[in-house]
């Protein structure tokens, strides 16, 4: 850029595709997805993922079809999560087959682990402590992750690492063009810290506003500070929850669950919820 | 009025919270979840309920506190909190498998995942919900360690099961009482490791007990669990 055109007179105007996401997200790329279970997860992102050619992500995320789907895509080559789940229906069969058929490498956190890793790359901390995890095989099996003993007393806990984002992806309620965004359910979950983890964040929303009119101003808990990229996909969270714009489609849901399997039956199915 | 033996488990996990005071409870299935709205009505009304949606819900139905799941983060680690969850894998000192059956870089099954049971169990009471007692689940060794044990610093305070309850006050499990009906032999056979303990029946519902059992359950979502 020029000397002379950096007097900006406007605000950023970030708005972009579901394709220009992916654009910025390369092989090998750590990725954090927003959302829990099968609750406001940004589908549409992950489906654009699924259409690219994308391939070896780590992904962080309380999981749900999102991880399903990245899965039976072949996207995923390791998972740091405390679980995968689509509430509903507990288990998520392509997590499930990805895993046994040794696909998928799984760096299996508590899910507060998960937090503090989020917390500790968004506040650039070596570390986060904690006593979760302590004697379980969450610690066995990630020699990576160690204890550190309290310089106030000797208790030993556990040093969670940062766990840095290349990217985030999060789906909300709201946003402007400018970034910040605004989520209307019951729980932020832990979106507002993926984003701020990551190198870049990437928001897309039910509808972009000019202004916030809906909700109290403390639901607008994502700045522009933190995002790079907003992008509105009505129904962007479709089948999981998007309260209160929408609740989880069951049926569909259901329907997800079921095709996985029958190779068959999957490939209809995925065809049709992919290819949009 | 007829008593089930699912009647019997919902008061088991009542028992199980007595004396809690001003904490969370956050039980999954459907009985635990029946047996702590049990005991909010009847012995324990200060405990803290809540929806799974981020809001606890008073006896009323009113909501009382927005509890998103950092709250809930938050106050596991204040050690204000009692947990049911339901194992897949449990052993004689508590070990609790949410995980995997099989080597942990390439399971036989893969289940859901440890969840926040390493947190759970290091920070507050957690007891144990298993509606089918069998060797599959009560196991010699659990193939990966979710939820500690009391061997490893684990706070697990009972295991209800369609059979019993069982208590880890000596430091290995062991049975604190049988529901009617229900042998020593018959809880030997479906558990993969020693166990002994009393022969004391599980406390019979009362009929007040019984009464808020059905307004709590009135399509008897419990039976389906507990046959």
């Amino acid at each position: 850029m020029s000397a002379t055109s950096s007097a900006k007179t406007s605000l950023s105007d970030k708005r972009c595709t579901t394709d220009d996401v992916v654009a910025q997200i390369s092989d090998g790329m750590t990725i954090g997805i927003g959302g829990w279970g099968s609750r406001r997860k940004p589908m549409a992102l992950v489906k654009a993922l699924c259409r690219s050619d994308v391939k070896d992500l780590t992904v962080v995320s309380y999981g749900g079809p999102d991880v399903g789907l990245l899965c039976a895509f072949g996207k995923i080559k390791k998972l740091i999560s405390g679980f995968v789940t689509m509430d509903s229906i507990p288990l998520e069969p392509h997590f499930r087959t990805a895993r046994q058929s040794g696909a998928v490498e799984f760096m299996e956190l508590d899910e507060g682990m998960l937090q503090w890793g989020l917390y500790a790359a968004a506040n650039r901390l070596p570390f986060m402590p904690t006593k979760a995890g302590l004697g379980s095989d969450v610690l066995s099996t990630n020699p990576s992750i160690k204890t550190v003993t309290s310089p106030y007393g000797g208790e030993e806990v556990v040093a969670v690492p940062p766990l840095k984002l290349d990217v985030a992806l999060v789906h909300m309620n709201r946003a402007d063009k400018h970034g910040n965004a605004q989520y209307l359910g019951p729980d932020l979950y832990f979106d507002d810290l993926y984003c701020m983890a990551a190198d870049e964040a990437f928001v897309s929303c039910e509808r972009i506003v000019d202004t916030f009119d809906e909700g109290s101003f403390h639901t607008l808990r994502i700045s522009r500070m933190y995002t790079d990229g907003v992008v509105e996909t009505p129904l962007g969270a479709h089948f999981t929850s998007c309260a209160p714009d929408y609740e989880r489609d069951e049926a569909a849901q259901t329907r997800y669950a079921k095709a996985a399997a029958d190779p068959d039956e999957w490939k209809a199915f995925a065809d049709e919820y992919v290819a949009r | 009025m007829n008593t089930s033996r699912a009647d019997y488990c919902v008061v088991a996990c009542k028992e199980a919270l007595a004396g809690s005071g001003e904490i969370l409870v956050s039980p999954f299935g459907v009985v635990p979840p029946i047996g702590a709205r049990l005991a909010r009505a009847t012995s324990e009304p200060d405990i803290v309920l809540t929806d799974g949606e981020a809001r606890a819900i008073d006896a009323d139905g009113n909501v009382e506190s927005w509890l998103p799941f950092r709250y809930i983060f938050d106050l596991l680690s204040s050690g204000k909190r009692h947990v049911f969850m339901m194992p897949v894998q449990i052993d004689r000192f508590g070990n609790m498998n949410l995980s995997c059956i099989g080597p942990h870089d390439h399971p036989k099954v893969q289940v859901i995942g440890s969840r926040g049971a390493p947190g759970n169990t290091i920070n507050h009471a957690t007891s144990y919900w298993v509606p089918r007692h069998t060797s599959r689940t009560f196991v010699e060794r659990v193939d990966f360690v979710s939820g500690v044990g009391v061997d490893r610093g684990g706070l697990v305070h009972q295991v209800i099961t369609n059979l019993g309850v069982f208590d880890l006050e000596g430091g290995t499990m062991r049975v604190k009482s049988l529901h009617p009906g229900v042998t020593m032999d018959e809880v030997r056979e479906n558990t993969g490791f020693t166990i002994d303990g009393d022969e004391a029946p599980t406390r019979e519902p009362t009929p007040e007990e019984l009464e808020l059992i059905a307004r709590l359950d009135p399509n008897d979502s419990r039976a389906n669990e507990v046959s």
